[in-house]
C-alpha cells in the first residue's frame, strides 16, 4: 500500500465499493474487503494532505 | 409561399392571399433562421461606422471591397474584447446571420470579434484550418476522453511566462499529487513553431504522461501566431496521449485549439480542466467511506437475522424436545403400567377372598357342629365299608371330641 500512487489506491478503492455493493459475499470477505477499503481511503486522504507539486523541467532551447 | 406571392401579384385588388409585412419578414427569419451555415461562422472584413452608446451594445458595419453586413455585438460579448474595434480596421468576427424585423434587414450577431491585423495571416490562418479541416483532423470522433486522475501532466508553454504560473497555481490547488514535465520552449517569433514541435516531440518520447497541455499566455494576434503554424498543429494532432490546448485570452481562437482533444479558453483554464479538484475527491472518498461502512453494517445485520432464525429453527429440531417428549412418554406408560398392576392386584385379592369364602365353607368343624362325624380307621378317613372288617377299631371325632369304636358288623355298599 505505501508505494501505491493515489491513482492506483483510487481505482482499487472504485472495485472495492463495486465489490462491496454486489454483495454474495461471505462475511470474511466483506470484513476482508472493508478493512482494505478503509485503508485505501486512509492512504488516498493521506497521499493528498502530504502531496507537493513535483515539477521536472526537460532541457529546452529556450 | 413563393407561389402564392405570385398569384397576389397577379390579382392585383385582392387583400386575401396576401401576407403581412411581420408575416413575410417572420418567414424570411426562419428561413435564415434553419440554415446551419449562417448559425454559425466567421465572417472577414474591414470595420466601418462602429458605434457604441451607453447601452454598452455595438453596432458597426462589416465591409470588404464588393459588399458590407450589418452587424450588431452585444454588451455582454463586447465587454470581452481585448482590443478596441476601429473604423477601418480588419476583423474576423464570429456569430450568427439572422433578420432584424422593425428595419426589415439582415445582420451579423456577433459573439467574438477579432483585429485581423494583416489580411495575409487571416489568409493563411483559412488557408491552414481549410487544409487541416479537410484532413478531418478537427473531427469530433477524433477527441480523445481525459483520464479522471492523471498522475503526469506533460506542459509546453515558456518557463518563465505567466501562463506557466497559472498552471501551476492552479495544479498545486486542485491536484498537489500530479506531477509536472515541463517542455519550456519559445512561444513567439519565428523560432516559436520550431521550437514548439521539438518541445512536444520531447515529450512523445515519454510513455508516462497522461496528457500534455499546450499553453500560451494572452497577446496580439501576432503573438499567438504559433500557434496557428500548421507544423506545429500537426504534431498536436498526432500526440499519443490527450492534448488541452490553452492559448491567449477566451476570445482567441487558433489552429491548436481545433486540433487539441479539448480546448481551453486560457492557461488557467486548461489547468482546470487536466486535474480532478481535491476538494470533490476528498468529499467523495468520505461518501465512499461511509457507504462502505453502511454496506458492511447491513451485511453483518442481514447475517446476524440468518443467524437468529437459524437459531429458532435449530431449537426447534433440538433433541432436548424431544428428550422430553420421550421422558412424558415412559412418564405416561410408567402410569398406565401402575393402573394396569393395581387393577390386577386387585383382581387377585377379590379372587383370594372368594376363594377364602369358599374355604371358609368347607371347614369340617361346621359339619361336626351339624352333627356329623368323621371316622378315621389307622389314620386313614373311612368313607366306604369297603374298608372295613368286623373287629376292625375306628377313630371317631365329633364337634367336640373324640371317642374309640369298634366294628360289630359290615353291610354291604350299595
Amino acid at each position: 500500500m505505501e508505494n501505491m500512487t493515489l491513482e492506483q489506491a483510487l481505482g482499487e478503492l472504485e472495485q472495492v465499493v463495486d465489490q462491496l455493493d454486489a454483495g454474495d459475499l461471505d462475511l470474511n470477505q466483506v470484513l476482508n474487503l472493508y478493512e482494505r477499503g478503509q485503508l485505501l481511503a486512509r492512504h488516498c486522504q493521506q497521499q493528498l494532505d502530504e502531496a507537493e507539486l513535483r515539477i521536472e523541467q526537460l532541457a529546452g532551447d529556450e | 409561399m413563393i407561389r402564392q406571392l405570385e398569384r397576389t401579384h397577379g390579382d392585383m385588388n385582392m387583400f386575401e392571399g396576401s401576407y403581412s409585412v411581420s408575416e413575410i419578414t417572420a418567414h424570411i427569419k426562419d428561413r435564415l433562421d434553419s440554415d446551419p451555415t449562417l448559425q454559425d461562422l466567421w465572417v472577414r472584413g474591414e470595420i466601418s461606422n462602429w458605434s457604441r452608446p451607453r447601452s454598452g451594445h455595438c453596432y458597426f458595419t462589416i465591409k470588404d471591397a464588393g459588399a458590407a453586413i450589418r452587424a450588431v455585438m452585444w454588451r455582454f460579448a463586447a465587454d470581452r474584447l481585448s482590443f478596441l474595434p476601429q473604423d477601418g480596421q480588419a476583423v474576423l468576427a464570429h456569430g450568427k446571420v439572422s433578420v432584424y424585423a422593425p428595419q426589415g434587414s439582415y445582420q451579423l450577431y456577433v459573439d467574438t470579434l477579432q483585429p485581423a491585423g494583416r489580411g495575409a495571416l487571416y489568409a493563411q490562418f483559412e488557408a491552414v484550418r481549410e487544409r487541416l479541416a479537410a484532413e478531418g483532423l478537427f473531427e469530433t470522433s477524433r477527441k480523445r476522453p481525459l483520464v479522471s486522475f492523471p498522475a503526469r501532466v506533460g506542459v509546453v508553454t515558456s518557463a518563465t511566462g505567466a501562463a506557466l504560473r497559472d498552471i501551476l497555481h492552479v495544479l498545486e490547488r486542485r491536484w498537489p499529487v500530479v506531477q509536472v514535465v515541463l517542455a519550456p520552449t519559445l512561444v513567439q517569433g519565428e523560432q516559436a513553431p520550431s521550437q514548439i514541435v521539438a518541445a512536444l516531440e520531447l515529450l512523445y518520447r515519454r510513455e508516462d504522461l497522461d496528457l500534455i497541455i499546450v499553453a500560451r499566455g494572452g497577446g496580439s494576434i501576432e503573438d499567438l501566431w504559433a500557434f496557428n503554424d500548421e507544423q506545429v498543429a500537426r504534431t498536436i494532432a498526432r500526440s499519443p496521449v490527450p492534448t488541452i490546448s490553452g492559448v491567449g485570452h477566451e476570445t482567441d481562437v487558433t489552429i491548436s485549439d481545433f486540433v487539441a482533444d479539448v480546448r481551453a479558453p486560457t492557461p488557467s483554464a486548461a489547468a482546470e480542466v487536466a486535474v480532478p479538484d481535491q476538494t470533490q475527491v476528498r468529499v467523495s472518498l468520505n461518501g465512499i467511506q461511509k457507504t462502505m461502512t453502511e454496506s458492511v453494517l447491513g451485511s453483518l445485520h442481514k447475517k446476524g437475522q440468518q443467524l437468529g432464525s437459524l437459531q429458532q429453527q435449530l431449537e426447534k429440531l433440538s433433541p432436548e424436545l424431544r428428550i422430553v417428549r420421550y421422558r412424558q412418554h415412559v412418564d405416561e406408560l410408567v402410569a398406565q403400567l401402575e393402573r394396569l398392576g393395581e387393577r390386577r392386584i386387585q383382581a387377585w385379592r377379590e379372587r383370594l377372598a372368594g376363594l377364602v369364602g369358599r374355604l371358609g365353607g368347607l371347614d369340617p368343624h361346621a359339619t361336626l357342629a351339624r352333627g356329623y362325624a368323621i371316622v378315621h380307621k389307622h389314620g386313614r378317613v373311612v368313607q366306604s365299608t369297603d374298608q372295613l372288617a368286623v373287629g376292625d377299631e375306628l377313630d371317631v371325632r365329633v364337634a367336640r371330641g373324640e371317642f374309640r369304636a369298634g366294628v360289630t358288623s359290615v353291610e354291604e355298599s350299595g
